[in-house]
């Protein structure tokens, strides 16, 4: 039977099993397809950079379908090895895949942290943990593309560390220092 | 009908207390609302891994904090991910505790260390214990025909 609509395939990398459970099942009740993996590496490997061969031989391999296909990166800063924005980095000078959408996700609210992420490319940074209302959010970056840099970044979620309840909307409210 | 309507009033009456004593936060509340008819375990899935995933990580932090020499990168890490996984699943207790843990942490202080692994122990012995009533509760609920109300 012809699949008459392409799920949205999100990477999620996570190095907490829970985590992955949670934003496994978050992603797919917002329709779209998963892989979850666990390190910055597998992430890498996934998408077809092997770090050894050419940015050429790369961008080749993927340009004809030779590797896996995502719309969105879903990451981890904190990760063991290959940290989030190291993942980050290399994803963002890598001319094959720097076009896709990637959202860095953290349990500290730290405003540098922050910047840096948003300043080598991430398109959003969510606080964990989680909430499909953040997912939610997600799909307007991969389905718009590339989005408005300037939306973006203004539109990026800093929570409080007590729970909000009007905090679903994004609001620039100075983030509580640790 | 009137067994449903106790078990009903029972489990509310149980989950009111859990939140109102912090045991619970938002988050947990979230990981209910994702399940369906298509996910119906899915809240005592992902508890679940949070159990040995806790387990684990409690028995490595004994462990590392009885040697002769602590590891304190080690056992920061450790605490980390316990703080995020009880975060994720909305465990307050425990990882307000964690929170406490890690400033112990940063001043390599052992004694204070130990305390706290105490303290956290403690807190996720209690949570898991309320979470497994909470689940039998349920259960009991399903059995005599009812159902789980939405949160």
């Amino acid at each position: 039977m012809p699949q008459t609509k392409e799920l949205l395939h999100v990477l999620a990398v996570d190095d907490s099993l829970v985590d992955r459970k949670v934003i496994e099942r978050l992603l797919k009740i917002s329709s779209c397809k998963v892989t979850a993996v666990e390190s910055g590496s597998s992430a890498l490997q996934y998408l077809g950079l092997d770090g050894e061969k050419s940015s050429s031989v790369e961008f080749d391999r993927v340009s004809q379908g030779l590797c896996n296909q995502v719309n969105l990166i879903i990451t981890d800063y904190s990760m063991p090895g290959m940290s989030g924005y190291q993942l980050l980095k290399k994803l963002k000078t890598s001319s094959a895949l720097r076009k896709i959408p990637v959202v860095i996700m953290s349990s500290e609210n730290i405003m540098s942290r922050i910047d840096r992420c948003l300043e080598q490319g991430a398109e959003d940074f969510l606080v964990k943990p989680v909430k499909l209302s953040d997912v939610e959010r997600l799909k307007d970056y991969m389905l718009k593309g590339q989005g408005e840099d300037d939306k973006v970044k203004a539109a990026y979620k800093r929570k409080l560390q007590e729970d909000d309840p009007s905090s679903q909307s994004l609001s620039k409210r100075p983030p509580l220092v640790n | 009908m009137a067994a449903v309507i106790q078990l009903q009033r029972q489990l509310l009456d149980y989950t009111t207390s859990l939140y109102n004593e912090a045991y619970l936060d938002g988050q947990f509340t979230q990981l209910q609302q994702l399940q369906d008819e298509s996910n119906p375990d899915f809240v005592v899935e992902v508890v679940s891994l949070f159990f040995e995933d806790s387990q684990r990580l409690l028995d490595d932090l004994t462990a590392t904090l009885n040697q002769q020499v602590v590891d304190f990168k080690r056992v920061d890490a450790h605490v980390h991910q316990l703080k995020g996984s009880s975060s994720s699943i909305g465990a307050q207790r425990v990882q307000r505790a964690c929170i406490v843990f890690r400033n112990y942490c940063e001043q390599q202080n052992t004694e204070g260390c130990l305390k706290c692994l105490q303290q956290v122990k403690n807190e996720y012995y209690l949570v898991k214990n309320k979470l497994e009533t909470l689940f039998k509760l349920e259960q009991q609920l399903v059995a005599a025909g009812g159902s789980i109300p939405m949160q």
